[in-house]
């Protein structure tokens, strides 16, 4: 086994460790999405024309939740010390624990995506694409949410901190993964839409390692 | 291997605050160093300098194998060891889980993890919570690494502090035979080491 899969075993063991991050994250999910009823009155016809957006950026807040731990947990007790002495190069850790946060918490949440949405009354024909656009976004959501988590490191406060930055960073995810399926749900083209939070969350993937690894030395020295 | 380490004119700055400057520090292949100097002195941040984290406000720190002079960054990721007060253990994973997971990343072999385990007596501790054990046992823990992953230089502040006294002398054979396998202590301490070394001040007198 190599290094970076003991990495990936061991983030994803402390996401489900104590503490339980991904089952907050989920209840958080279905909490946001059931208090939606509750502001915008129970008539069938007006939350089905917005549950595949709103059960979306339900998505995206849960998304936010374990960010803060992200880095921070292992800056605090010195593990990120010894994490940047490994052969390893920073990149790779960083692309590594984004894509467990991906794995332990996107994936749960994007199995709960479609029971979210059929709850607030999307058609069950629409539960495909939910799932393929939560699992695209919770990507995207994992790894830009990263470059958050980093720059935040060492700051006081730094949950909100994280909120603050990434929020802004989510809003093509969001633009992107609820207007697929709102076109799916219209009967327009979804393609495009879908195509284009794809090539968002690979891109962001691909990039914020770098961005990820630059903050973490600067908080280290 | 690191057969040698040359800090050359070091001066380090924390925040706006200078640590110190103008600092020379050789050690050889074989050679235990003991930094001492009064809380805020700067051994810590020296320590974290020498491992990479912490960039010089002046000065370099160069290190060497037999055949000249190393590339730092390959020295770092292949041959060095930091073991700083905050020691990098989850509290809510098993210190088995631990002591796997730092073997491979250190790139230490299941022999060498299963020396550490008989040579720092974790037997016993393996299957707790890292939480669960007293500091003294968590230290050992730490220590382990050391043991487990064969690297040359190991940069420790105030290792034994928290040890008894028996363990802070088996800890002292384990660092003998490190020595005498041609490894490098630089260890910032307030009471003595239990190997023979050189005593090195840090401080603006």
């Amino acid at each position: 086994m190599s290094a970076l899969t003991a990495l990936f075993r061991r983030e994803l063991t402390l996401a489900w460790g104590r503490g339980g991050g991904p089952l907050f994250a989920g209840a958080f999910y279905v909490g946001l999405s059931t208090l939606l009823p509750l502001a915008e009155g129970p008539s069938p016809q007006r939350l089905a024309a917005v549950a595949p957006g709103a059960a979306f950026a339900a998505l995206a807040l849960s998304s936010l939740l374990s960010l803060e731990r992200l880095f921070e947990r292992d800056f605090e007790d010195g593990a990120l010390d010894l994490l940047s002495l490994g052969t390893t190069p920073l990149e790779a850790v960083a692309a590594v624990k984004c894509a467990a946060q991906w794995v332990g918490n996107g994936l749960p949440l994007a199995v709960l995506a479609p029971i979210v949405s059929i709850a607030l009354g999307a058609s069950p024909s629409l539960a495909g694409l939910t799932v393929l656009t939560a699992l695209l976004g919770g990507l995207g959501f994992a790894f830009v949410g990263g470059i958050g988590a980093s720059l935040a490191l060492g700051a006081r406060r730094g949950g909100v901190l994280v909120a603050v930055i990434v929020l802004p960073l989510f809003a093509p995810l969001v633009i992107f993964g609820a207007g697929s399926v709102s076109a799916l749900a219209g009967g327009l083209d979804w393609r495009s839409g879908l195509l284009f939070l794809t090539a968002y969350s690979l891109a962001a993937a691909a990039l914020a390692p770098f961005a990820m690894a630059a903050a973490c030395r600067n908080a280290l020295s | 291997m690191i057969s040698r380490l040359s800090i050359e004119a070091l001066a380090l700055v924390r925040g706006e605050r200078p640590l110190f400057d103008g600092f020379d520090l050789t050690v050889e292949a074989g050679e235990a160093v003991a930094l001492t100097g009064a809380n805020g002195a700067g051994k810590t941040s020296l320590l974290r300098a020498v491992a990479g984290l912490l960039p010089p406000a002046a000065g370099r720190i160069v290190f060497h194998d037999p055949s000249g002079q190393i590339d730092p960054e390959e020295a770092r990721a292949r041959d060095l060891h930091l073991l700083g007060h905050h020691d990098g253990l989850k509290p809510g994973r098993t210190a088995a889980e631990e002591l796997d997971f730092w073997t491979r990343w250190l790139g230490g072999m299941d022999e060498g993890r299963a020396h550490a385990v008989q040579a720092l007596e974790l037997e016993p501790l393996l299957a707790l919570e890292v939480r669960k054990l007293s500091s003294g046992q968590r230290r050992r823990l730490a220590l382990a690494r050391l043991i487990a992953a064969p690297r040359g230089l190991w940069l420790l502040d105030e290792p034994l502090a928290p040890l008894d006294a028996a363990r802070r002398t088996r800890f002292g054979a384990l660092m003998r035979v490190h020595l005498d396998g041609g490894g490098m202590i630089l260890a910032a301490v307030h009471d003595p080491l239990p190997v023979p070394t050189r005593a090195v001040s840090l401080g603006r007198a």
